[in-house]
């Protein structure tokens, strides 16, 4: 156990060696460590960023198929309101048709008979007239009564 | 202690293990222990070598085994002086810390390699003198300590100024009245004296203890057929207490080195 120049010797060493590890060996490392820690953390963040943004587009998703199925909904109800509308409309012109339809008849009707009626009128008239002719073959003259003939016609 | 026919006594045995290679003149201050300053150069450039290389291919990315292994080496250096030292570490002495840890750790691991089969080894190689055990020479644990010593006056008037610096000495930590400086000053100096003895004894005890400890027990191996079955099974055992021994002394050392330079850098 002599203390000796080896002394001197080691501690020369021991600060190449110190100086080598300060100089070469830990910057790497700690650099090297620095930026993996980082990386992670900027993973963790960026993860935490996209559940957060996932969670947003989520919600809204879920808001336009709401959205989207009233306006279906309301579509549906529209059509339904037209559909009955259209119906109605034309169960109103098929009315009005038929009605306007039934009058025309009616009313052809009406003209027929009176047309029958006129026609039976004057043949009345015509008979009458032929069976006072008969009847008063002499005394009556065809001329004289026509205005008396035609009123009684009238009358029938 | 059978690998040289000269060495025929217990004391022989163990004064062979225990002297240095020396070079120079003997019982000088110019002497130099060859085996020590080979062992501990060699293994601080494989040690360091092999961390550097790993760090320069150190990615951000998956890291490969290696480099996880040297990872978790450095978060656990960087772990320690993140709760000694407050301040910026990275810039010296977290990486002076993983140095003393790394290099005191493989320098301790050498106790491991059984001495009669290296001695036989480097008998075999023409060296007949050669201590595997850096740590177990003073002079390394002295040198080291002694650098953090001069480490921590560095800090100390770099952070305080060489003004305060000296404030210091006299007025810590019994305050500043002029009639307590004296007392101040010799507190200091024990303080200053004890530090580096303290801090280089320890290491140099456990290792120099260990390397006796595996000698005797070499000794007794060779004694006969119980030795040599006690000697055996004891070596095992106190080999894997050394596993703790040569961890813990390193972790101390690196502990004690981080420790110092902090209180360098802060006031009483």
């Amino acid at each position: 156990m002599n203390i000796n120049f080896t002394l001197i010797a080691q501690a020369i060493a021991f600060a190449i060696l110190i100086w080598f590890t300060v100089k070469f060996v830990w910057p790497p490392l700690l650099g090297a460590i620095e930026k993996r820690q980082k990386e992670i953390a900027d993973g963790l963040a960026a993860a935490q960023e996209g559940k957060a943004s996932l969670e947003i587009a989520e919600k809204k998703s879920a808001q336009s198929v709401g959205e989207a199925k009233q306006k279906a909904a309301e579509i549906i109800s529209q059509a339904e309101k037209r559909a009955s509308e259209l119906l109605e409309e034309a169960k109103h012109q098929a009315k009005a048709e038929g009605d306007r339809i039934v009058l025309g008849a009616k009313a052809e009707i009406n003209q027929e008979v009176n047309r029958a009626k006129e026609s039976l009128r004057a043949q009345v008239s015509t008979l009458a007239i032929a069976g006072a002719e008969k009847i008063l073959l002499k005394e009556i003259d065809k001329k004289t009564h026509s205005d008396m003939l035609n009123k009684l016609a009238k009358e029938l | 202690m059978e690998h040289e026919g000269t060495l025929s006594s217990p004391s022989q045995y163990i004064e062979h293990h225990l002297s240095f290679n020396t070079q120079g003149a003997e019982a000088s201050f110019w002497t130099i222990h060859i085996d020590t300053l080979v062992m501990s150069v060699i293994l601080g450039l494989i040690a360091m070598g092999l961390i550097w290389m790993v760090a320069k291919k150190a990615t951000a990315g998956v890291p490969s085994k290696a480099q996880a292994f040297v990872e978790l080496l450095f978060d656990f250096v960087d772990d320690q002086v993140k709760n000694i030292f407050h301040g910026d570490r990275h810039a010296f002495i977290a990486p002076a810390a993983l140095t003393v840890f790394v290099w005191v750790l493989v320098m301790n691991a050498m106790d491991f390699l059984p001495v009669d089969i290296m001695a036989s080894i480097y008998s075999f190689l023409g060296i007949h003198k050669w201590r595997s055990v850096p740590t177990s020479d003073v002079n390394t644990t002295f040198a080291l300590a002694l650098a953090v010593w001069f480490l921590m006056i560095y800090f100390g008037i770099k952070v305080k100024g060489l003004g305060g610096w000296l404030h210091e000495l006299y007025t810590a930590p019994f305050g500043a009245k002029i009639w307590v400086w004296p007392f101040n000053f010799l507190f200091n100096l024990i303080e200053y004296v004890s530090k580096p003895l303290s801090h280089s004894l320890r290491l140099f005890g456990n290792m120099y203890a260990g390397e006796v400890i595996f000698l005797l027990l070499g000794l007794w191996a060779a004694t006969g057929v119980s030795g040599l079955v006690f000697g055996a099974i004891l070596g095992a055992g106190w080999s894997i207490f050394h596993i703790l021994i040569v961890v813990l002394q390193a972790f101390i050392f690196m502990m004690l080195t981080v420790v110092y330079l902090a209180m360098a850098h802060e006031g009483h």
